[in-house]
């Protein structure tokens, strides 16, 4: 009798055993390879050296202003993003606004990489259509500013056209589950508008505006096809850093990038297990 | 009321424009490839340019594979999840979503590693290896957004019930699988496939550093050394993410209105 | 005395007139309900006097002051709401103390208060649980405390019960109750459940399509329903088909049975179809049961209801229920018995439309 009760276990656990074999294969043991590997030298002595090493100054700058670069297009995108969701949830805007954005977002954040590259350099690059009318204008020398679209800041505003469809995106059914009922309560209540936001509605949605950031925050620190298009290797970000390093080992040193990557891994980690402990708290309330 | 309608029109206004202008902007700068008038020379250079043709065709041929094979990775996991082995699910659900949290570059990167010319299974030793290995690693890319959609679907028709049913009529596990299953979440199917598709039209980072000749590095290739085409590139890979995003949605809105199958 | 005024209030939502000239006064410290199906525009007369929703033409006053230009947060009413609308973000006590802090009293003020309204509602042992850790008996009797902690000159209860089990539907109205008489408090109480109404109100308003039917204490609407909605919407309710024989000594027939009627006919004229209506409960078939006044006929249906027993007798074109109360020694009528069904003349009812 235990026999059967065995084999039909065995059964079941063999129905997923290609899942498991693939994901073994293509996910986890290469990443897992490269973490064991930042914690060796080259002849397999365990050392601490690979991780002591992320501080060499360029290494250092190249997470420095990808953590910028992520960091201002993910608050960028997240104030954006959740105005546009609030105009289309709670603003009273007709409802074919709402299922045009909606469908548009749902395109434009899967709208990037090496393309988007090209959208922006066409607008905002030197002899763009935004750069030329201003300068034909208004007489406005958008360069002569110190701005170029190779930079911080350009690539700041090109991963936002992303950025701020996703959050769109995540965060309208959050704001969709804001009940009438608790505007109409703090009303009632005596509070007024700046109250109500303050003491109930911000403090409600506070999880979700905050995890969906940090979602941004990761989405934007991984990427690299579009800085890649947009600024060669010009601008040191972490990921184009890495992209030269596989290409040509550019540090001189495989452990090295092993350590970089990890470094990518720790970061875009620690945001996505945030964001999920801030979802689940958001849920709770979202009853 | 009223200020609140202002701010919703000046927040929608900003999201418009932020949207908007890109996109005219890069349409505009496509068609200045002729001195001094607009034309449509920029994308008759593209579509005449033998490396577009074959990139294209080779990126849609790794997507359709991605697909299928995707699916027949994912659709009978999700179900015998579903149906034996439903205290694993969140384990199966948080491996699905990893590949949202590994970047795609270090995904890649530990292929190099380990499946390199030196290793116990050097894919990367010929080409055919190699396609296999970028196939693979769409698949990977593509499981978040597949197995949501699978599973979103499967949910939908009660899977074990079905099951129940067809076996007390005989049938046997094939058939239940590809007549019963199959058909019946074939609009998450369709919805993983949209996306899918997008993803692996547009990937540059994984095709790039396995040197295979895919659109996504073609892209970057004629963004460095082309002035008009880029633009032209621009608007017609957004076209694609566009149709695809709308069939997408097209089968979600059509699976929703559709009677419930029992 | 009349402290809280409804003079010829109209609501229109574009073409659609949902609330048709109401017009009401409410004394200070009564509890009126609001009685009527959905759609009838009860909430939407309880959302105005909030100041949710404008009046299309109208007037409302409180405490003799129009409330024309008030936005709700400056009108001093508290509002309890049927899904809750508990702040999920806060508290127990948090959610109690809202009102108090928006109003920037002090915090040792709004503490006692806080104290004084969880002893209200007895839930002091509760308030630091959050709203998702409560059952829904509890959140409403939080939202109860949450409305009444700002002492409002007038509470407004919007359908407080309907989402609740049937048990805790019947403790927390008497709470409500108890509540509101302790504290004097000027209420104003919408549901669609007469049961509710009658039991915990000192007046009703009985609303159809955006007019009131009827107003009066539970026990004229329940007793002397003047319109067939009110007979019918109330209670459950025998609506007989009579002819008048002799308008002048009030003679009617019912299936060939006469009968005096103790009130006017009015303009009624002989061979006239009027309607009158009888309590299930008003009648009895026992033997030696008091009455002035016997309809006889043929039993059709018999169903056991637990405490009582409602039987179907047909008299003429009219099928008439009447309960019996349920007892160990009760043989009760079999299908095709003919029955006497006796009953005082008074409780027949004309029902002019």
């Amino acid at each position: 009798m235990s026999t059967l009760i065995d084999r039909r276990k065995v059964v079941d656990w063999l129905g997923i055993a290609p899942f498991m074999i693939f994901a073994l294969m293509f996910l986890i043991l290469p990443t897992l390879y490269l973490v064991t590997g930042a914690f060796f030298t080259p002849d397999g002595q365990f050392t601490f050296k690979n991780l002591a090493d992320l501080t060499h100054p360029s290494i250092m700058s190249a997470y420095w202003i990808s953590i910028k670069v992520s960091v201002a297009s993910s608050i960028g995108g997240a104030l954006i993003g959740f105005f546009l969701a609030w105009a289309i949830t709670l603003g009273g805007l007709p409802s074919w606004i709402r299922s045009g954005l909606l469908t548009f977002s749902g395109v434009a954040s899967n709208f990037a990489g090496v393309p988007l590259a090209f959208a922006f350099i066409a607008t905002l690059g030197r002899t763009g259509l935004v750069t030329v009318l201003l300068r034909d204008i208004f007489g406005f020398n958008l360069y002569s500013t110190g701005f170029n679209l190779l930079s911080f800041f350009g690539l700041t505003i090109t991963y936002m056209f992303f950025q701020i469809p996703l959050m769109v995106l995540i965060l309208t059914p959050a704001l969709d589950g804001m009940k009438k009922e608790w505007r109409e309560a703090s009303e009632i209540l005596g509070a007024s508008t700046w109250q109500y936001w303050r003491m109930v509605a911000l403090p409600i949605l506070w999880p979700s505006v905050m995890g969906t950031t940090l979602l941004l925050f990761a989405n934007a620190f991984g990427a690299i096809a579009t800085a890649y298009a947009l600024t060669g290797a010009s601008l040191n970000i972490v990921p184009i850093l890495l992209y030269a390093q596989i290409r040509g080992d550019v540090l001189h040193n495989p452990n090295l990038g092993y350590a970089l990557a990890l470094g990518m891994i720790v970061i875009t980690g620690a945001s996505n297990i945030l964001y999920i402990w801030l979802r689940s708290r958001a849920e709770r309330w979202q009853k | 009321m009223k200020t609140n309608r202002l701010l919703a029109w000046i927040a929608l206004a900003i999201g418009v424009i932020y949207f908007v202008v890109p996109l005219l902007g890069t349409f505009e700068f496509s068609l200045r490839m002729r001195r001094g008038e607009y034309s449509f020379d920029a994308y008759q250079s593209v579509f005449s340019d033998m490396q577009f043709r074959e990139t294209f065709g080779y990126s849609m041929m790794m997507a359709l594979l991605t697909i299928v094979f995707g699916m027949l990775l994912i659709v009978p996991t999700a179900y015998w999840v579903r149906l034996r082995l439903p205290q694993v699910r969140p384990v199966i659900e948080f491996i699905t979503l990893l590949p949202l949290v590994i970047p795609a570059i270090v995904i890649v990167f530990g292929y190099l590693r380990l499946y390199n010319s030196s290793s116990f299974l050097p894919l990367t030793n010929s080409s055919s290896g190699t396609n296999l290995l970028l196939m693979l690693s769409y698949m990977t890319l593509s499981l978040p957004y597949m197995y949501r959609a699978v599973d979103t679907a499967m949910r939908a028709i009660d899977v074990s019930t079905l099951t129940e049913a067809a076996e007390s009529l005989g049938a046997k596990w094939p058939t239940i699988l590809f007549r019963c299953i199959f058909p019946n979440v074939m609009s998450g199917v369709l919805s993983g496939a949209f996306i899918t598709f997008a993803i692996v039209m547009g990937e540059f980072t994984m095709a790039a550093l396995l040197n295979r000749p895919a659109f996504g590095p073609y892209l970057q290739l004629v963004g460095a050394n082309k002035a008009y085409e880029p633009s032209a590139l621009a608007i017609i890979a957004f076209a694609i993410t566009w149709i695809s995003m709308g069939l997408l949605q097209l089968v979600s809105r059509f699976s929703k209105t559709a009677p419930r199958k029992a | 005395m009349s402290f809280l005024t409804l003079t010829n209030i109209q609501k229109s939502f574009g073409p659609v007139q949902v609330v048709k000239d109401f017009n009401m006064t409410i004394d200070k410290g009564e509890f009126v309900s609001f009685l009527g199906p959905s759609g009838c525009g009860k909430t939407t007369i309880l959302r105005m006097i909030a100041g949710f929703e404008t009046p299309s033409g109208g007037k409302i006053e409180i405490g003799g002051k129009s409330q024309a230009n008030l936005k709700p947060n400056q009108r001093n009413i508290g509002m309890v709401f049927q899904a809750y609308a508990l702040f999920p973000n806060m508290n127990v006590a948090e959610n109690v103390a809202f009102g108090l802090k928006v109003a920037g009293k002090p915090k040792s003020e709004i503490d006692a208060r806080v104290k004084e309204m969880l002893g209200l509602i007895k839930l002091d042992h509760l308030s630091e649980r959050y709203p998702y850790q409560m059952s829904g008996g509890q959140q409403q009797r939080v939202a109860l405390a949450r409305a009444l902690a700002p002492k409002p000159q007038v509470l407004l209860l919007d359908e407080p019960l309907s989402a609740l089990d049937a048990k805790i539907r019947v403790s927390l109205r008497e709470e409500i109750r108890m509540i509101q008489q302790q504290l004097g408090i000027t209420t104003v109480f919408v549901t669609h459940d007469q049961e509710e109404a009658l039991s915990i109100s000192d007046r009703i308003v009985v609303m159809n399509a955006g007019r009131a039917d009827q107003v009066g204490t539970p026990y004229e609407i329940y007793n002397r329903p003047t319109t067939r909605f009110v007979a019918s919407f109330v209670g459950t309710l025998n609506l007989i088909e009579a002819k008048v024989v002799d308008p002048a000594s009030n003679r009617i027939t019912i299936g060939n049975q006469g009968i005096t009627l103790r009130e006017p006919l009015g303009t009624a004229k002989a061979g006239d179809t009027i309607s009158l209506a009888l309590r299930p409960e008003a009648g009895s078939i026992a033997e030696g049961a008091k009455g002035d006044t016997a309809l006889t006929g043929e039993v059709t249906s018999s169903n056991f209801l637990g405490s009582v027993i409602r039987t179907r007798m047909k008299v003429g074109d009219s099928v008439i229920s009447f309960d019996m109360f349920n007892s160990p020694g009760l043989v009760p009528p079999a299908v095709g018995d003919v029955v006497t069904l006796r009953f005082t003349a008074s409780d027949l009812l004309i029902i002019r439309e």
